[in-house]
């Protein structure tokens, strides 16, 4: 086991490469001089010089990205322009309302999507699996901003139960945190419910056909048993793929939610640095946003290992 | 209980509806088997093997399945017991061997906490006792050092040790009968007469009755005691295997019995083949099952339905010139014996 993930984690190595190549030459991607175009048009020649010599712009180019990377393996992802502070403390500064807003979200869709799934399976072809599908559908084509432009009005405006927009850290009380969270995260997470509990019906009837399922109904087990513990287990490999994309998602994919009730995420972190043209805060994000995709991989395939015996010897 | 035969199928008749119609896979199969008894169930693929065993212990899908006729297993009729009465039933007092042993374990579980299961739920034994009970029927059935492999998964495992792991899991409750659906199909040769040797063992130490479905005429006479002949979701002969043997009356059977190569007999004679293709199960013909493929067919076999009729000696017959068959075939006999 140790070295299955010591394995995975060299493997990392050469597409973090790839990753670090790419986000370095961004910023000489820019047409024209990148310290200039940072400054934007109202800057001094003496101020963009200076500039250049802080990003050691002046230096060969390979010299560049040998200590842009070497700083960046110590953490250093150099100096956000606008906000004054380390890119790394910025990141992990917006990662706590986005991970909480993931993690929120994600409870919400398994809530919904994995009862639905079974249920739609176990009544397959009958009114009941259809109305569920129908609502799937639906719910795969409805914008995220439209649902939660929806939810603010009738839950922020109207009942006034939950605040509109905003946010407040986990260190200030549990509901003062989630009372913020709740309605992004139901906005999201029925959208991604959609999606799992599809697939999660899809696998469960594949597994319900088969032989083994026969077997354990033979031994005289509860048809609960035989649904939860002997077929759902095994359609959890499946839907373990789907809750690592929809996961990876949610970190990623949320910049619309995030804008819409105004929570401090990497969302916005990404938007503003985009708008600033703040190159260091884009560059960090984007590398630390595949780092942690990885690590979200190495996670899900580590769960397999937990659901699938299968899995666990292929590693030996 | 007493007194009672342990299972008399009456007349079963399990039907599958679809969106497309329905089909009648089963129709009106009647058979008996008592305490210590094996009785063999042959016919082609698609026969209704399968369907008839799973009907015995209701393991089809309810919502699309229809039972009619009577199941009675201890003088009580399984198709009116309710769902909750019949959890007793499966894997306690009838089990099953499942025709592909390669996919009839789940791969998530270990091997003795699927022994173990229908042991804890059938027999009130914590989950340490019912482990050490898994180990005892896994040694049971010849495998070398079960404790060790309790422990393993079914992908760990050959065809033959889950055949085996298949084996002691429907034998772990003591059922008083135990269906095996082509429980050695797949296995090589000398595993097949292994397992086979263990069914047959514990069938004389539990004194259960044992239904073997199987293609496989060798199998039936090494272990059967009584055989039915299935046909198109009938039963059209059924009797003692060595009468079977001895003097098959049913044309089917006649076929059948051919289609098997003897080591003794003259090498140039060819495996006989029954001619035709078996009718689809949508489209039965009216009159004999069988008629479209049966080199005796009359106008009478090809209109008139033949009932499953029993002769002095108890073999019964499902056709309308066995009688005549028969004698025909004795007369060619003696003349050829004469020429
Ligand atoms: N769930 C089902 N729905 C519809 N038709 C079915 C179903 N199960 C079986 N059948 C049909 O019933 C017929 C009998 O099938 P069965 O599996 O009993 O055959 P069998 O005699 O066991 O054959 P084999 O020797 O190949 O195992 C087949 O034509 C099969 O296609
Ligand atoms: S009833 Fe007629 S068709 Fe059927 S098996 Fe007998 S002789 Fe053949
Ligand atoms: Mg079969």
């Amino acid at each position: 086991m140790k070295a299955y993930i010591l394995k995975r984690l060299l493997s990392m190595i050469p597409v973090l490469l790839i990753v670090a190549i790419f986000v370095f030459f961004l910023i000489h991607m820019i047409p024209g001089d990148p310290a200039a175009v940072m400054l934007g048009p109202e800057a001094t020649p003496e101020e963009v010089e200076s500039l250049k010599e802080e990003l050691g712009l002046n230096l060969p180019i390979y010299q560049q990205f040998f200590e842009w990377s070497l700083h960046a393996l110590q953490g250093d992802l150099g100096n956000s322009l606008y906000m004054n502070q380390p890119v790394l403390d910025a990141f992990t500064s917006h990662l706590g309302p986005t991970l909480s807003l993931a993690l929120l979200a994600q409870g919400v869709s398994i809530f919904l999507a994995i009862p639905i799934g079974v249920l739609a399976a176990r009544k397959r072809g009958t009114g009941i699996d259809r109305t569920f599908m129908i609502i799937a559908m639906l719910g795969m084509s409805i914008p995220s901003f439209l649902l939660a432009l929806l939810l603010m009005l009738v839950f922020g405006v109207q009942l006034n139960w939950l605040p509109v927009a905003g946010y407040t850290s986990l260190s200030e009380g549990l509901w003062e945190h989630l009372k913020y969270l709740i309605l992004p995260a139901i906005s999201l997470g029925t959208i991604q419910a959609a999606v799992i509990a599809r697939m999660t019906r899809s696998s469960m009837i594949d597994i319900l056909s088969m032989n083994f399922i026969k077997t354990a109904k033979a031994k005289g087990l509860k048809q609960k048993v035989v649904i939860y513990k002997h077929a759902f287990r095994n359609a959890l490999i499946p839907i373990l793929t789907i809750l690592g994309e929809t996961f990876g998602a949610l970190i990623t994919g949320a910049v619309v939610t995030e804008t819409v009730f105004n929570l401090p995420g990497i969302g916005q972190l990404v938007i503003n640095a985009i708008t600033r043209r703040d190159y260091a805060v884009i560059q960090g994000t984007i590398l630390l946003i595949a780092v942690t995709y990885l690590f979200l991989n190495l996670i899900i395939d580590l769960l397999y290992g937990l659901v699938d015996p299968r899995v666990r010897l292929n590693r030996k | 209980m007493e007194g009672y035969p342990l299972l008399e199928v009456k007349e079963l008749r399990t039907r599958f509806s679809s969106e497309k119609g329905t089909i009648t896979a089963v129709d009106g199969v009647t058979f008996k088997v008592d305490y210590g008894e094996t009785l063999g169930v042959v016919g082609e693929s698609g026969c209704g093997k399968s369907v008839t065993a799973e009907s015995i212990m209701r393991l089809l899908n309810e919502k699309s399945t229809r039972y009619d006729g009577e199941i009675n297993f201890k003088g009580v009729n399984l198709l009116s017991l309710p769902e909750k009465k019949m959890l007793d039933i499966r894997g306690n007092e009838i089990s099953m061997i499942f025709q592909d042993a390669m996919t009839s374990l789940n791969p998530v579980f270990t091997i003795g906490d699927q022994i173990a299961e229908s042991i804890i739920v059938h027999q009130n034994l914590g989950k340490k006792e019912a482990m050490e009970k898994a180990v005892e029927m896994l040694r049971l059935t010849g495998i070398p050092s079960p404790e060790k492999r309790v422990h393993e998964y079914p992908h760990e495992i050959s065809g033959g040790m889950r055949q085996r792991v298949m084996i002691a899991m429907a034998l772990s409750c003591q059922p008083s009968l135990l269906i095996a659906d082509e429980p050695t199909t797949a296995l090589d040769v000398t595993i097949q007469a292994q397992i086979l040797e263990v069914i047959n063992d514990l069938k004389e130490e539990l004194n259960m009755g044992v239904i073997m479905i199987t293609h496989d005429l060798g199998v039936v006479a090494e272990v059967c005691t009584r055989v039915a002949v299935m046909y198109l979701g009938q039963v059209i002969e059924e009797s003692d295997v060595d009468a079977l043997f001895a003097s098959p009356r049913h044309p089917y059977t006649r076929g059948l019995l051919k289609s098997i190569p003897t080591i003794t007999g003259d090498r140039s004679q060819k495996l006989h083949t029954i001619q035709g293709v078996v009718p689809a199960l949508d489209n039965v013909p009216k009159g004999c099952r069988f008629a479209p493929r049966c080199p005796y067919a009359t106008d009478k076999c090809m209109t008139e339905f033949p009932l499953l009729e029993t002769l002095e000696n108890g073999q019964k017959i499902r056709c309308w010139h066995h009688q005549e068959i028969m004698e025909r075939e004795a007369a060619s006999d003696v003349i050829t014996a004469a020429t």
